[in-house]
């Protein structure tokens, strides 16, 4: 199996998303079997092979540096979970 | 049920242009058919019938002024990932239930603008995630063809609102087969876009360098006017090209629409190969065969590469899906979660309340596949994973191109399947992957494709089953696939079957 419990909770802690328990091993297990199916792969010879990043055909598109009207604040916080006047008001960031 | 509900956006254009209706009427028969199977189809999340009425009368001013557009006065059904401003917009998410938007996505202003009547958002699988339309938060929706069966995913609220005469079409958006599948499974027609052909800005990000919104119709002419509409460049979005919606046209009726001769057509063998159905290869084969007698001349080819392509979509929409879908936090909007206890809540801080968000906001694919594009992207494992999967993008493009150099356009089963029964698939992701193994090197390599009904199969255990062909072609060859569509729409009856709802 190439994902183990302690590999899946490194992944989980990455990702910021809080399994526990029995859900560890059940995604260890479902992961595993997809990541099997990547090994196909491993056949193919892409030594000198340029990656694609997009199939689209443009490159760094920039747009002029103008000034233009933004969205206002309350719309802007409209859907916020928890705002504080123009804020958004979020838990405590540092640890103690 | 009224004949209304299964007009074309053609022939509503035409009754409406003639005062023979008003899009009030047609709005009205829309809701009454809605009201009557929506129980026992769920093609819709939200339903705005207040706002679909004031829209259709305003439609019916635009008509009387003279200031028709095509698209005018026609009900609408738009898939739930899309940006609607003051319509709650849950990409069929836990995270996303109470979320109502500010602005609309440029694909639904555009149609807005042209006085289109929305008659509500449609189910999807969450954040376009899924193949079955089960992913949903919400509840599963049903094939109007047998509602034991799935309609497919992840627009399957879509397509099946326009097979069961809800909507006389809809917007869909694809990533790997999300249009093109559920319209297959249903038996209605849709096409996925070239990459940056249509804007997506508002569209809720699941894969950035795969995902096109699409249109889900009756007909592939409906497929040319709605893409006609959304078409063409949008500052909004950077992948957006360049170029203005070229207008889409198609002969009319009564005009020599079966003529394909000097149409070359490509077979790609590795389409047809093992978990193909032998009654959806039955029916691909027969519509070679009408488009042989249309004139296209046929013949086999090969994209050596085709295997490699569900392992390439399944590192590189994950890896992309992983950081677009980190701005889930439960701070700017959104679920947040608030189960902690009076002490908890207190010691529990940033991070703790971001991990419970995530944990308790998305489902469980979609948790599996934010973790597995993690782990492709993590430390240790890029090289082995999401470079490797980037070189294979390159060498499916490559295939694709070669055979373009000889062929102007492919055709392959949409899916290996016709839909299949709910639950069937749930419990084990890789086979739900495999049902788009012919949708997704289509995304990998940003061409359009186009799914068209193309017979049916039916069985000892269900009733007859919609089969899906897909053409694919070359960027930017819209044109052409919309040309072979129609001519092979014309010269067939399979998109006009209703199913027995």
């Amino acid at each position: 199996m190439p994902l183990d419990r302690d590999q899946v909770i490194h992944i989980a802690a990455l990702a910021r998303i809080g399994i526990s328990g029995a859900e560890i091993d059940a995604y260890a297990g479902q992961l595993s079997g997809i990541i099997d199916q990547f090994e196909v792969l491993n056949e193919l010879d892409t030594t000198g092979v340029e990656p694609t990043g997009h199939a689209g055909e443009l490159r760094a598109v920039m747009r002029d540096d103008t000034p233009a009207e933004s969205l206002p604040p309350d719309d802007a916080l409209s859907n916020a979970p928890r705002r504080e006047g123009q804020f958004f008001r979020v838990k405590a960031v540092l640890d103690e | 049920m009224s004949e209304y509900n299964w007009l074309t956006i053609q022939e509503a254009r035409a009754l409406l242009a003639r005062r023979e209706v008003s899009s009030v009427e047609l709005t009205r028969a829309a809701l009454e058919r809605i009201e009557a199977v929506e129980d026992s189809v769920r093609s819709f999340i939200t339903l705005t019938p207040d706002l679909a009425m004031a829209q259709a009368e305003a439609a019916d001013r635009m008509l009387a002024d003279g200031n028709a557009f095509p698209l005018t006065g026609i009900p609408v059904q738009v898939k739930d990932v899309m940006c609607t401003e003051g319509v709650r917009t849950t990409c069929a998410s836990r995270m996303l239930a109470d979320y109502v938007p500010v602005y609309n996505a440029t694909a639904v202003e555009r149609l807005l603008r042209q006085g289109a009547v929305m008659l509500g958002k449609g189910n999807m699988d969450e954040f376009a995630m899924g193949s079955s339309c089960e992913n949903s938060a919400f509840h599963p929706t049903r094939n109007p063809w047998d509602a034991a069966r799935v309609p497919g995913g992840s627009s399957g609220g879509a397509a099946a609102s326009v097979a069961a005469g809800e909507a006389v079409y809809a917007l869909g958006s694809d990533t790997g087969g999300s249009v093109r599948q559920p319209a297959a499974l249903c038996g209605v027609t849709g096409l996925k876009p070239s990459y940056g052909l249509v804007s997506r800005y508002g569209l809720v990000a699941y894969a950035s360098s795969l995902d096109q919104i699409g249109p889900i119709g009756r007909s592939v002419a409906d497929c040319a006017l709605t893409l006609s509409a959304i078409a063409g460049h949008d500052p909004r979005d950077a992948t957006s090209l360049p170029l203005k919606s070229p207008g889409y046209s198609l002969p009319g009726a009564g005009a020599d629409n079966g003529d394909l001769r000097g149409l070359r057509l490509g077979v790609p063998q590795e389409y047809f190969a093992e978990g193909l159905e032998d009654g959806v290869r039955q029916a691909v084969e027969q519509a070679l065969a009408t488009l042989e007698a249309l004139g296209a001349s046929v013949r086999e080819v090969s994209l050596p590469s085709t295997k490699y392509a569900l392992a390439c979509y399944y590192i590189i929409a994950p890896s992309e899906c992983s950081a677009n879908l980190a701005r889930y936090d439960g701070v700017k909007y959104g679920y947040s979660y608030d189960g902690y206890s009076y002490d908890e809540k207190a010691a529990a801080g940033m991070w703790d309340a971001m991990e419970q968000t995530r944990r308790h906001g998305f489902g469980p694919e979609v948790t599996r596949r934010i973790m597995l594009g993690t782990f492709a992207l993590s430390a240790g494992y890029y090289d082995a994973y999401y470079l490797k999967a980037q070189q294979a993008r390159t060498l499916i493009r490559q295939d694709f191109a070669a055979v373009f150099e000889t062929v102007d356009a492919l055709v392959t089963p949409t899916s290996p399947v016709v839909a299949f029964p709910i639950g069937e698939k749930t419990g084990d992701p890789v086979q739900m992957y495999l049902i788009d193994v012919c949708t997704l090197p289509v995304n990998i390599a940003g061409l359009p494709g186009l799914s068209v009904p193309c017979g049916f199969v039916s069985g000892d255990s269900h009733p007859p089953l919609p089969v899906g062909m897909q053409l694919i072609g070359p960027h930017l060859s819209e044109q052409t696939l919309l040309r072979i569509g129609h001519a092979y729409e014309q010269a067939t009856e399979w998109h006009k079957q209703r199913p027995p709802l």
